[in-house]
């Protein structure tokens, strides 16, 4: 039923997943929110590197909660994704493959899906403490100073999500909902 | 008159913004479960498993049922004959500031709007006070999380527009936010008063219980009426299609001016979180 992806995923692994796979992600993906996106994006504006290798590279657009004693992070739902679209395209062409948030996109990040191979998934919204749990080892990577904003890198084991929109543009948002209401 | 020391503001600020973010109230936790057991789509009713299973782990562990565990609103109904000793919005900025570290929750508030320096502490509070007779004090602490509060919306609506217009209103921001606001939501809607009345009500709205309608049966029968409208569109949990869009919608409304019906839509997550004290 659900597809089992082990990280990173690459061009090719992104055209083989379709709108409404439910997949279970395993392996390494960064935290990045507003903040970090305008800073990565400035760093790609002026030819540097960025703090972590974004060939292949899958980006959670979550700001977690901080850890209580004893947990590795706390809780870490995903934040609304059309506020990283002014950002995305720019990240897609530098090598990022796969983008995990909830909500609507850009048609300018579909086409840049389109045109490199990436893909976006859809966490559940809300769902912070049960995606914890899938969150096995956490540090921070760089921008501290944002707080709850800052990147880190996730070691994830079967973090459920839904690819909502694939790299042919694919769309479960449209296609969900239409199913539902042919149902009827 | 009655006297109250600005600290006790505190603690019970303190434990509500704690126990708030943690433990979904017992209305929502209510709706989600009838929600599910009504739910006929395959891909929604694994949805709402998964949003059910989440509070259940929140609860039993105290951590935050969401990461946004939001901007702290902080509603106080202060009676008229009471007297406050100290510092009113330093007692209330405390109980966050001490409710945000030992809760463990995310400090998600930024000092300028434009600038935008994170404050560290999640301070300051948005609060809202409303003078009301007696010499008692009701709390209320309700964390907003973005993801729906950035899909609000009001008008301006002519006296022409009417009922129809309204409707129209509301169903249009429901329609234009889908899944950004982590549905099944729960709609705030203020009708009348002025601008930021409107806006005013609208958030009101969101702090009754799901479990009481609008005492006037014009405004519960448009309540009832709304939401099977909203539950047509088909958004479905999280936008995946399916007949849970909304929990409930709730009206508050109040006079305005001949020449103006402004309305205001306010959207809350399925995670609509809110503690009440009185003291």
């Amino acid at each position: 039923m659900e597809k089992h992806i082990q990280l990173p995923i690459t061009r090719d692994m992104a055209r083989e997943i379709k709108s409404g796979d439910a997949c279970l992600l395993s392996g390494v993906i960064y935290t990045a929110r507003d903040a970090a996106h305008k800073r990565l994006c400035a760093l790609l504006d002026e030819g540097r590197p960025l703090p972590f290798d974004v060939k292949d590279a899958t980006i959670y657009y979550v700001g977690p909660t901080p850890a209580k004693p004893g947990q590795v992070i706390g809780s870490a739902g995903p934040t609304t994704s059309y506020r990283m679209d002014a950002y995305s395209p720019k990240m897609i062409a530098a090598g990022e493959t796969g983008m995990i948030g909830k909500g609507k996109r850009s048609a300018e990040v579909v086409e840049a899906m389109k045109q490199y191979g990436a893909v976006y998934f859809a966490a559940i919204g809300g769902a912070g403490a049960l995606l914890s749990s899938c969150i096995k080892e956490a540090e921070i990577v760089c921008y501290e100073d944002l707080g709850a904003e800052a990147v880190w890198r996730l070691r994830v084991e079967n973090l459920p999500v839904v690819c909502v929109i694939d790299s042919t543009g694919s769309n479960l948002y449209e296609t969900g909902r239409k199913a539902y209401l042919e149902t009827l | 008159m009655r006297e109250f020391q600005a600290g006790v503001l505190t603690d019970a600020i303190r434990d509500l913004a704690i126990e708030a973010n943690c433990v979904l109230p017992a209305d929502m936790q209510a709706r989600i479960e009838q929600a599910r057991r009504d739910e006929p789509f395959p891909t929604a009713q694994g949805i709402l498993d998964k949003i059910i299973e989440n509070y259940g782990i929140a609860e039993r562990n105290t951590v935050p049922i969401c990461q946004d565990t939001g901007v702290c609103c902080v509603f106080l109904k202060i009676g008229q004959d009471v007297h406050i000793n100290g510092d009113l919005r330093a007692a209330i900025d405390e109980g966050v500031r001490q409710g945000y570290a030992q809760g463990y929750l995310r400090k998600s508030v930024v000092g300028d709007p434009l600038r935008r320096q994170n404050t560290g502490d999640n301070t300051p509070a948005m609060l809202y006070t409303e003078i009301v007779p007696g010499d008692r004090i009701e709390l209320t602490v309700a964390p907003k999380g973005f993801g729906s509060e950035n899909m609000s919306r009001l008008a301006m609506l002519k006296p022409s527009d009417g009922v129809e217009g309204v409707k129209a209103f509301i169903l249009k921001t429901v329609e234009e936010a889908g899944p950004n606001p982590c549905p099944p939501i729960v709609v705030g809607v203020g009708i009348g008063g002025t601008f930021d009345k409107a806006a005013y009500l609208a958030k009101k709205a969101l702090m009754r219980s799901l479990d009481v309608r609008n005492p006037d049966p014009y405004y519960a029968g448009l309540e009832a009426e709304l939401l099977e409208k909203i539950n047509a569109l088909g958004i479905g949990p999280q936008g995946f299609g399916g007949k849970t869009t909304a929990l409930a919608v709730n009206i508050e409304w109040m006079p305005t001016h001949i020449a103006g019906l402004p309305v205001a839509v306010n959207i809350n997550c399925h995670v609509t979180r809110h503690r009440t004290v009185v003291l």
